[in-house]
């Protein structure tokens, strides 16, 4: 099996975990899951890490890695704490 | 730095890394469990960022730290300092980022790969597709977030023969996706990129305001599938399952949304009904000549204070005046009289999925007071008192109704059915949708007219002043 075939395998079954952890989601905090998903596709900054760091790469190269790595670390850090912020302010009756 | 991983110790951070993100998804099921949850996404975040940097891949790390540097205080500071009503422009804003974080990497990955001499037909595929997703993403998200801000109209832009030019587009990209993977071509790299930016554009410049959790839901799937187009150029399995998770928050997100305004994610990507604007006329005059009763906000406290029930009805309009925090103090003059207290919302309420929620948990309205669609529709047929502030189309009855409505067959909250409901609005104009609300000529029916937190702080003030 292809390192391809493998990559296939994992997408197509983190799909369908994808599937039912998204359907068990409270309606009431969609927009907390739209920011953590923000912040959870923040992990691109892994590939961008790879870009920025190889030490022999091209200018251009390691210059789309700088700014991938930027602005992929607002979405890392603004996201979470945004998340963070949000569900702070659902409390329940405190009577 | 001496210490490195092996492919195989990363490959099982990667591994416990992505678990950990599923239970942060996970958490959100209750409103309990969801600051847990973001707290173990903010640990997988980091063992996946460590993994990678202790990696053996990663050899040079003065730029990365200069880009956290940079990057971080600004995300720290926008997360800290963000209007809650500004929620969906920072959405928005974050998805673009993911779009132009993976079309850069996708580049990034060629140049390095075509200097290396390890380029081959799949993976030149797969740029391709990080590359066109990444690109939509990321000028669609600039879009939306232009139009969310207001610095684009709302009003949708069309023009003849634009779904002839946007499938022109998408098939000229295509092509040169072919043509690159077969040959690697840097010209068809490059024109590929800009017509996938300019497709971003053409493809949302169609859609109006109101439509906004469609797209943004949309846009959050397509930034998913970015990054997991991303895993597989760099055959790293962890960004594959988070870009799945990811695509797939989006879409099922999409699809609630659509089913909640009884349309096809067809009819609203090319449909473009929904204007987000409207003339204000004078207001009185007009609802006299079309037979609609007006009420003072004294009638309408007077109904509201030795009522047994009220349902608050809470749309995009509470969110534009900023009323949240005065109907908290309604809510709890009301209940301080014995009143019982409901917010009823409506799946589309707003400019994204759950907007209301965290606008009414931001004004210390507490979570269980406020209920979904189908929780409390069976409630309003004994409920005193419906108070519908800045919402419009999701609670006319035309959508049950009248065949010949554009909104005939989209569920809504059954507000008509209360003994007594109070339309909070600022003028006679219609909902985002154009249609009239057959709501507002129900004998039960009068409209408070006014801005909403104007109206709804005069509310509070009788309520405070004068026992009856």
């Amino acid at each position: 099996m292809t390192e391809t075939l493998i990559a296939l395998y994992a997408f197509v079954l983190a799909c369908f975990i994808g599937y039912y952890v998204i359907w068990g989601v409270t309606p009431s905090l969609h927009t907390p899951l739209l920011a953590l998903t923000n912040a959870i596709s923040g992990i691109v900054v892994v590939g961008a890490l790879l870009v920025a760091g190889l030490a022999e790469a091209g200018p251009v190269a390691t210059g789309m890695g700088f700014v991938a790595v930027l602005i992929a670390s607002i979405n890392v850090f603004g996201g979470f704490l945004v998340t963070h912020r949000m569900l702070s302010m659902f409390k329940k009756n405190k009577k | 730095m001496d210490f490195t991983l092996s492919a195989n110790q990363q490959a099982v951070a990667y591994l416990v890394s992505a678990v950990l993100f599923i239970f942060a998804l996970k958490g959100l099921t209750h409103p309990s469990t969801a600051r847990r949850g973001n707290f173990l996404g903010m640990i997988g975040m980091a063992l996946a960022i460590g993994a990678t940097l202790l990696g053996a891949e990663v050899t040079s790390y003065g730029l990365i730290a200069l880009a956290v540097l940079l990057g971080a205080p600004i995300g720290i500071y926008v997360a800290l300092r963000i209007q809650m009503t500004a929620m969906p422009q920072l959405v928005a804003a974050l998805h673009s980022f993911v779009g132009m974080a993976a079309v850069l990497v996708a580049i990034g990955t060629f140049l390095n790969r075509r200097a290396a001499g390890t380029l081959d037909a799949v993976l030149m595929g797969e740029i391709s597709a990080g590359i066109v997703i990444g690109a939509i993403t990321f000028t669609g998200s600039v879009i939306a977030f232009a139009k969310l801000q207001g610095i684009m109209s709302g009003a949708p832009i069309k023009f003849p023969g634009q779904h002839a030019l946007n499938a022109a587009i998408a098939i000229a990209t295509l092509l040169l996706a072919v043509h690159f993977a077969m040959t690697g071509a840097l010209w068809s790299l490059i024109l590929m990129t800009l017509l996938a930016f300019v497709l971003g554009g053409t493809l949302i410049i169609p859609i109006g305001g109101a439509d906004m959790p469609v797209i943004i839901s949309m846009l959050n799937s397509y930034s998913g599938w970015a990054a997991a187009a991303t895993g597989f150029t760099l055959q790293n399995n962890l960004l594959i399952i988070v870009g799945a998770l990811v695509g797939f928050a989006g879409a099922i997100l999409s699809y609630i949304m659509c089913r909640a305004m009884n349309r096809s994610i067809i009819n609203v990507v090319f449909g473009g009904f929904g204007t987000g604007e409207g003339g204000e006329s004078s207001a009185g005059a007009q609802a006299a000549e079309k037979g609609v009763k007006s009420a003072s906000v004294e009638d309408a406290v007077y109904w509201m204070e030795d009522a047994g029930k009220v349902i608050i009805i809470p749309g995009y309009g509470m969110a534009v005046a900023q009323a949240q925090h005065a109907l908290k103090d309604l809510m709890e003059l009301l209940e301080a009289r014995g009143v019982e207290v409901k917010f009823a919302i409506h799946p589309v309420a707003g400019r994204m999925p759950g907007h209301m929620n965290v606008l009414l948990a931001e004004a210390d309205i507490p979570y269980d007071h406020v209920l979904e669609m189908d929780e409390i529709n069976p409630e309003f047929a004994n409920t005193d008192v419906a108070l519908v502030v800045g919402a419009n189309d999701v609670v006319n009855p035309a959508a049950k109704s009248d065949k010949s409505s554009p909104i005939y067959g989209m569920p809504i909250l059954e507000a008509g059915k209360a003994r007594q409901v109070y339309f909070l609005k600022r003028s006679m104009r219609p909902g985002y949708s154009g249609v009239d609300n057959l709501l507002f000529y129900q004998d039960n029916t009068s409209l408070v007219f006014g801005d909403a937190k104007d109206t709804i702080e005069g509310m509070v003030t009788v309520l405070k002043g004068g026992g009856h």
